[in-house]
């Protein structure tokens, strides 16, 4: 074990610092040419917003498009860990990446086909389940009830726990002999399972705790929308004979929508872009067997050390996530003019 | 309302009159809704407190036999946790005052100045938080290995900048929005610069806001881990949450050191987000719904 000494400290708070100092006098720099190029010599009309988004600007190209062209780049090349230092460019290399995306396993066995048919089951029936219990608390939570801010903290709190920890924690709590999982199944008589040596099983075990991670924020997000809608429009409805399902349907559900469009897609994203719950609980296994996009892009890259074709398969895999974006702003965009 | 109307099948609205048999049913739902939500964070507080002997057990009860503390002395005495909160701190609190700095400025130009580009730059800032985790790691790692920043408090702050920056500049800018551009302008009109409206003006209107950016950001860099399991090697270099994934490779040993660890990291982690959420929700949906 290594204690906190000043000596570490010290050097952490050293390190930061010359981080900090050297940001500073960048930007001081920056601001200086700037000035003195933009509003002195060329006189323009927008040299100071320019001025004011210029640090965000060159931090945004050396840490988000410059290494995504890099990327591109090494999409296009042979890197791997035997040439990671002198690796080739070329277009052949570029076309033997991204045809091996879709036509050799991505992995040892698991081909890109499976990894995305199963990805799209795992964000389907995950955002299926936080929307429909998210849905059915904020309803309950939405009436005049004692309690309701105890109910509401503690209903928020598996959003709440850092999301390792609760991975962490539940991944102990599928241990065969231990976990309270099948400590429970077997005290009420029935035969435990092997959740994290049978593939189908420990799909359900990631599904199960991602489920129970994502319900809260569905829950406050639709409650927040629930309460933003006039009472009024119901008791207008009651007037009118309208059944509950008939109210929901007409009144609650559209009123939500301009709430539950954003959160769905983020829902989606976040979802799909879920790493960190299924590589902390099962590292993708048994057999490959609860991999997704991501985990495998991960697992091609750090663990296969296939830099150029992971390169290759992250663009396919954003390509993939930008054409559902564009899909889903469509449809619903689409339905709002239709109801108009 | 008239009362020659019976009100029927209320359960969608928020009625006043809702007979006992109903609340009693919603109590009941809404109870074992919170059983769920909470137990297994409470079952991390029972093993915690479990003593080695008891460690590997069946028994489902809340508060242990011979209920000790050793797990948390373990912990702190004779594991690397408390270097690895360190870590985190360095890397969390600095990547926050960088997200914060470069992004106040640039906020406030995307709120205020109807510049060529500008609708484009914040759908681009957008679609940066829908890259596949993994997708910028590679070339990030790439760039970290070459200029020697392996295993160091810089690198990583590098990479969790990449998050923070574009967070930091949509979250301000929706905040931004909401200040009248009157205040401004009366300042502007008594001879005041931009430059001066802005410090006088916008910064301490928008400490809170400032402050709100800064903790999700600190949040997210504080539990990060796919990148710290990437550019960190060295045991004393882990922030905490690759410590406690390595802590809990040998599951039987180590599982009671491991929910002290959690008890530890997640009250003040859970206190922090309940306080601040509200503001997340409200940013999260109402900057997605606005443009």
């Amino acid at each position: 074990m290594t204690p906190l000494t000043w000596d570490i400290a010290s050097r952490g708070l050293m390190e930061a610092g010359r981080i900090l100092a050297f940001l500073v006098a960048g930007v001081a720099i920056l601001e200086v040419l700037a000035y003195l190029i933009l509003h002195k010599w060329l006189k323009l009309k927008h040299s100071l917003p320019i001025m004011l988004m210029l640090p965000a600007l060159i931090a945004v190209i050396a840490l988000i498009i410059y290494p995504f062209g890099f990327n591109l780049k090494l999409a296009f090349s042979n890197m791997s860990m035997y040439r990671f230092k002198e690796f080739s460019v070329g277009l052949a290399y570029g076309v033997q990446n991204f045809l091996d995306v879709f036509r050799a396993p991505v992995l040892q066995n698991v081909t890109f086909f499976q990894l995305l048919l199963r990805t799209m089951a795992w964000t389907v029936v995950n955002v299926f389940f936080h929307v429909l219990g998210g849905l059915f608390l904020a309803i309950l939570l939405n009436r005049p009830l004692r309690g309701k801010a105890i109910y509401r903290t503690l209903l928020t709190i598996p959003w709440a726990i850092p999301q390792v920890i609760a991975a962490l924690a539940w991944k102990n709590e599928f241990h065969y002999q231990y976990g309270f999982v099948n400590v429970l199944l077997r005290r009420l008589g029935l035969a435990p399972i092997q959740w994290l040596s049978d593939p189908k099983w420990a799909f359900l075990a990631v599904i199960i705790v991602n489920v129970w991670l994502g319900i809260p924020f569905m829950m406050v997000v639709i409650l927040g929308g629930l309460q933003s809608i006039s009472p009024e429009y119901y008791d207008a409805a009651q007037i009118d004979g309208a059944s509950g399902w008939q109210q929901f349907k007409s009144i609650t559900m559209p009123l939500l929508k301009p709430v539950l469009t954003p959160a769905i897609i983020l829902g989606v994203v976040w979802t799909f872009n879920n790493f960190n719950v299924i590589y902390l609980i099962t590292k993708g296994g048994p057999m490959e067997g609860t991999d997704i996009l991501v985990t495998s892009l991960y697992k091609a890259v750090f663990e296969f050390y296939r830099y150029g074709f992971g390169a290759a398969y992250s663009t396919v895999i954003l390509v993939l996530l930008l054409i559902f974006t564009w899909i889903y702003l469509r449809v619903t965009r689409g339905v709002e003019e239709v109801a108009e | 309302m008239s009362k020659g109307i019976p009100r029927k099948h209320k359960f969608f609205t928020s009625a006043k009159g809702d007979s006992p048999a109903k609340k009693l049913l919603i109590h009941l739902l809404l109870i074992m809704a919170s059983v769920i939500a909470l137990y297994p964070f409470l079952r991390v507080i029972t093993i915690s407190l479990r003593p080695g002997s008891q460690l590997l057990s069946t028994d489902l009860s809340l508060i242990p036999r011979d209920a000790t503390l050793d797990n948390y002395r373990t912990l702190v005495f004779e594991k690397d946790f408390v270097i690895w909160l360190w870590n985190s701190l360095v890397v969390s609190l600095t990547t926050v005052i960088v997200g914060v700095l470069l992004s106040a400025t640039a906020a406030y130009a995307f709120s205020r100045w109807d510049f060529p580009g500008r609708k484009q730059g914040l759908v681009f800032l957008l679609t940066t938080q829908m890259l596949p985790p993994g997708m910028l790691l590679l070339p990030i790692y790439v760039m970290v290995v070459r200029l020697q920043l392996f295993n160091t408090y810089t690198g990583m702050i590098l990479a969790h900048s990449v998050g923070a920056v574009p967070f930091s500049i949509w979250l301000l800018k929706g905040y931004y929005d909401t200040i009248p551009r009157e205040l401004e302008e009366a300042a502007l009109v008594d001879g005041a610069s931009r430059i001066e409206a802005f410090c006088r003006i916008i910064v301490p209107l928008s400490t809170p806001a400032l402050g709100v950016c800064g903790l999700f950001s600190f949040m997210t860099s504080w539990s990060e881990f796919m990148m710290a399991r990437v550019m960190l090697q060295k045991t004393n270099m882990f922030t905490w949450p690759l410590g406690f994934q390595k802590l809990l490779d040998q599951f039987t040993t180590q599982w009671g050191v491991f929910s002290a660890a959690s008890v530890l990291v997640a009250v003040p982690a859970m206190l922090l987000f309940m306080y601040s959420s509200k503001w997340l929700i409200s940013g999260l949906t109402l900057g997605g719904v606005k443009e």
